[in-house]
């Protein structure tokens, strides 16, 4: 292959490098001269969307991000949160949407590795991973062939490297059929006085380059996720990354075993934009230049050129500052571990990031104006207009209660998810205490008493409807369902995906979620450390629902406390915290029984939240509760039925709801409530101590039995509720 | 009793067996590195689970010839008792330590979950805490646990008590909506015709305590104690 680094950078070899005229003018100015070849590519994926969150930043700013326990907040690889006795969990959400959709199992793999790097690459020994995931509507010829591709991907990467996968969110709604959303999450655990950072720094320090060799896999993967999706998109399959967890497993080990000598001076993992986006935050994180001899990179393929290096995305690599003189030390490590470890380079006191390849210098940038000059937009934005709120009793009631139960329990939005989760090893590392299908995954803090919920949540339907109230919503719920196994809420991780943000109503969909968002984060002291956006989740001019995944992490201090879903005996009383109201605007009930997304969502009481979560913690802590079901998605029937399955016990309810239409009693989706199973000389106690602390507390039913049964009309025996709530995913995934 | 845990490049189960191994017997177990080929004299060897090394080819293909492989076999050639967990039996098996094979799952799936197992024989050093017959929970986590052998070493199995456990229903019945993987006979672990080398799929060690879920693996690892000292 010819190659020409000093090739005419033509107007349109610009455009094609995704750069607009006002970009490319300033690229320009920082350099002082036309830029190679090759510093137009580094320049190409340094100021896409993906990489320097042009269109994002301005808005992120006005998330809170400081409290007493976070040690660091965004701009990191990851967030770094203190949970006492010098530990500290690290943790982070980011997207691969683009690449799963062209290629489902390599692209969800490679979003496993991505966010792990991100983890351990700060010290930390990954502890638990969790995804949200989003498919277009199942009738779409392609839902089946991506939930199974994503699926196979999510368990071939985390099931190899042994880390496991403990729990998540899976959604269906057409808006995602051409643009399906993988937000991968990981959590690891770490020692406070042992956390690496990637500011580079000493003259002269060797900078390593260690994990995989480079092959010409994701070059342009960064600009890919910065553009629309269109018909043509499949050809940009050689763009998505291979994965190799067995190198990844590989990389974990001796980056864990290297971090416990003193030799590190900092690192990095070579994420989106490969060996570019490393170098360059490294270099100007730590106000310094690095020298690279690019033919000291260890190479896959023959005749890489130092455009393909610098923008592949191969899988599986960091980048390394070792304090001088100890890289035989270092690379005795590595060879222990099979890996390549390359010295490539040394810091400068120059500034710039130059790069040598066979005797030739191909680039030469300086890289604080490259990351600090960035373009940074304030883009016009429409907020989404408020939309008429629906009266319950405009909802018809179904013919039959119970049958719409079960259709509820039974659809593609809240049935069983085992056909996905047996695909994950769940329990590897033998800490898991609470697996997939309670309100959070639970994880033991190894060889301790503590344990970290972890849950990841979001209702696109509310925020497609009021994104304020949605972005709010999708914060809480993550709140409430770390309280709900009885921990206590620390911080977030987010993962924003949304439409073209070029188009003002799209902007507007961001501002609002981040306002929600915003107002929740600072009601709850839940601040935001770490976090991804992906937008342009469009194809052929559709956008997606916007989508603010949001993880949330929480503390058990003492795990023995931990409740689940599953109501321990029979005869427990069941309570109900929070006010129903039955709200039906937007609602699953809504969508799957009258296929209609009408209405606002349910308002959240920020204070009310906080009261009664508070109250439940309290309780929960206390020992005074059996069981604990947060109520979201579907309702209070729904719940109720949902711990009935996880008991694999009866239960009968009377609801007493008054003016208000059963259904929408049963089916609304009202905020901050929670079911506690607690048992019979427990429940008076709790009323009494509810009353006092002014929290919204009424007995509902009791547990026992082998059916469920609702104001004495209504039996569905459990095993048909079981066999309800099982059949669909496995019955849509094994037809051939 | 002296144990030891060889560790491949992706073993990911070890860290459970040492810790399992360490609560049971006392002792921290002898952590051997697949390339240290010198094992010290221990009563116990155990080959964790895992990817061994990737298992892009034959699951424990490559580990079967590793050089620490063959010192595990001499150990086993001595009579000293071996087990080997998930990948561990699947390593066994393509030594030949054990006969058969651990094919890929009937459903092509990875599959993670808690199976219920009956003990077949309880007269071996690795069962005999548990009452013949009884039912126990452990979880599977593999992609390639479907035990095949031919006709005849079926047979020779069966015949000699050499299937260790069984995947069955709730109500102990082998049926086939209770075998998670396709494997004949319903085989979920079996024995060396000395009895002294075990090989299965299910986790015992993961389920050792009453956080994890259920303490059905404590068993297993008191059987190995019983039989040794």
């Amino acid at each position: 292959m010819t190659w020409n680094n000093t090739i005419e950078i033509t107007k349109q070899l610009v455009k094609e490098h995704g750069l607009s005229d006002d970009e490319y003018a300033r690229c320009l100015k920082i350099l002082g001269r036309t830029p190679t070849l090759t510093e137009l590519g580094i320049f190409s994926v340094m100021w896409s969307e993906h990489c320097s969150y042009k269109s994002s930043k301005v808005h992120l700013k006005t998330l809170p991000t400081k409290a007493a326990w976070v040690i660091h907040g965004p701009g990191e690889n990851a967030g770094v949160i203190d949970i006492g006795d010098n530990q500290a969990i690290i943790f982070k959400m980011e997207s691969h949407n683009h690449p799963s959709y062209i290629e489902p199992y390599q692209g969800a793999a490679t979003g496993v590795g991505g966010i792990l790097r991100d983890v351990f690459t700060m010290g930390a020994r990954p502890i638990a991973n969790m995804n949200a995931l989003r498919f277009g509507s199942p009738e779409h010829p392609k839902t089946r062939h991506l939930l199974s591709g994503v699926v196979a991907g999510i368990g071939g990467y985390g099931n190899c490297v042994g880390v496991p996968t403990v729990g998540g969110e899976t959604n269906f709604h057409p808006s995602y059929d051409g643009n399906i959303l993988v937000n991968a999450m990981n959590v690891g655990l770490a020692t406070q006085d042992k956390i690496f950072l990637s500011a580079a720094a000493g003259i002269g320090n060797p900078v390593i380059y260690v994990g995989s060799k480079t092959g010409r896999d994701g070059i342009h993967g960064a600009t890919m996720a910065s553009a629309e999706f269109t018909e043509d998109s499949e050809e940009k399959r050689p763009t998505v990354q291979v994965g190799d967890p067995f190198t990844e497993k590989l990389l974990i080990e001796a980056c864990l075993e290297l971090m416990a000598t003193d030799m590190i001076v900092a690192i990095q993992d070579m994420g989106a934009a490969g060996l570019t986006s490393s170098s360059v935050e490294m270099a100007s994180g730590g106000g310094v230049g690095f020298a690279f001899n690019l033919d000291m990179v260890p190479q896959r393929e023959e005749g890489m050129t130092p455009y393909e290096m610098m923008l592949s995305e191969s899988q599986e690599r960091m980048l390394i500052v070792l304090k001088p003189g100890r890289e035989a030390e270092a690379k005795a490590i590595f060879d222990k571990w099979d890996l390549d470890f390359a010295v490539i380079g040394i810091i400068t006191d120059t500034g710039n990031l130059t790069l040598t390849f066979k005797g030739e210098v191909v680039a030469d940038i300086p890289t604080q104006p490259l990351a600090d000059n960035a373009p940074e937009y304030k883009r016009p934005f429409v907020m989404t207009a408020p939309k008429a709120s629906l009266d319950p009793k405009d909802v018809p009631a179904p013919s039959d209660l119970k049958q719409a139960l079960l259709t509820m329990i039974g659809s593609p939005h809240l049935c069983s998810r085992d056909w996905i989760w047996q695909q994950y090893d769940m329990q590897v590392m033998a800490d898991t205490i609470q697996k997939p299908g309670g309100d959070a995954a639970v994880v033991r803090v190894h060889g301790t008493n503590k344990a970290v919920a972890i849950s990841t949540d979001c209702t696109p339907r509310y925020c497609y409807a009021d994104p304020v109230e949605g972005g709010k919503q999708a914060v809480v719920e993550t709140w409430r369902n770390i309280t709900a196994v009885g921990a206590t809420p620390l911080a977030i991780t987010d993962c924003l995906n949304f439409g073209n943000p070029e188009r003002p109503e799209i902007m507007g969909q961001f501002v609002g979620c981040i306002e929600g968002m915003r107002e929740a984060c600072i009601a709850l002291d839940y601040p935001v450390v770490s976090g991804n956006v992906s937008l342009y989740n469009e194809t052929n001019g559709t956008g997606i629902h916007p989508t603010p995944a949001i993880g949330g992490v929480g503390i058990l201090k003492d795990s023995s406390k931990m409740v689940t879903i599953a109501p321990k005996n029979a005869e427990e009383i069941l309570l109900l915290v929070g006010d129903t109201k039955g709200h039906l605007g937007v609602s699953l009930y809504l969508y799957i029984m009258q296929g209609s997304e009408k209405g606002t969502p349910p308002p959240v009481d920020l204070a009310l939240e906080k009261k009664n979560g508070d109250y439940v913690r309290s309780q929960i802590d206390a020992r005074m509760i059996s069981a604990c079901h947060d109520v979201s998605d579907g309702g209070l029937l729904v719940a109720l039925a949902e711990m009935a399955m996880a008991a694999k016990m009866g239960m009968n309810i009377t609801l007493n709801n008054g003016d208000i239409p059963l259904h929408a009693y049963g089916f609304g989706e009202d905020q901050g409530r929670y079911i506690l199973s607690v048992a019979q000389d427990k429940a008076d106690d709790i009323l009494n101590s509810a009353k006092l602390m002014g929290v919204s507390v009424q007995k509902i039913g009791q547990t026992g039995g082998n059916d469920f049964m609702l104001n004495d009309n209504i039996t569905i025996s459990i095993p048909d509720l079981l066999d309800t709530h099982r059949n669909w995913m496995n019955n849509y995934m094994n037809i051939d | 009793m002296k144990t030891a845990v060889i560790i491949f490049p992706a073993s990911n189960c070890d860290r459970d067996m040492i810790i399992a191994l360490e609560k049971i017997t006392g002792h921290k177990p002898h952590i051997i590195w697949h390339q240290n080929t010198n094992i010290p004299e221990v009563d116990l060897i155990a080959l964790p689970g895992g990817f061994s090394f990737g298992d892009y080819l034959r699951c424990g293909a490559m580990a079967a010839r590793s050089p620490v492989t063959k010192k595990v076999i001499e150990h086993a050639d001595r009579g000293g008792k071996v087990i080997g967990i998930c990948n561990g039996f699947q390593i066994l098996t393509e030594t030949g330590l054990l006969p058969g094979a651990l094919m890929r799952n009937e459903s092509l799936k990875f599959i993670c979950k808690d199976v219920n197992l009956r003990v077949e024989n309880n007269d071996t050093p690795f069962t005999n805490a548990y009452k013949k017959d009884q039912i126990i929970t452990i979880p599977i986590a593999h992609h390639d646990g479907n035990y095949f052998a031919d006709e005849d070493t079926l047979a020779a199995l069966e015949e000699e008590g050499r299937v260790a456990f069984r995947y069955v229903d709730d109500k102990g019945q082998p049926t086939k909506d209770a075998n998670p993987n396709g494997s004949r006979n319903n085989i979920a672990g079996i024995i060396s015709r000395r009895k002294n080398i075990l090989g299965m799929m299910p986790h015992p060690e993961r389920l050792i305590e009453d956080a994890q879920g259920g303490t059905d693996g404590l068993g297993f690892f008191k059987s190995i104690i019983n039989a040794i000292n």
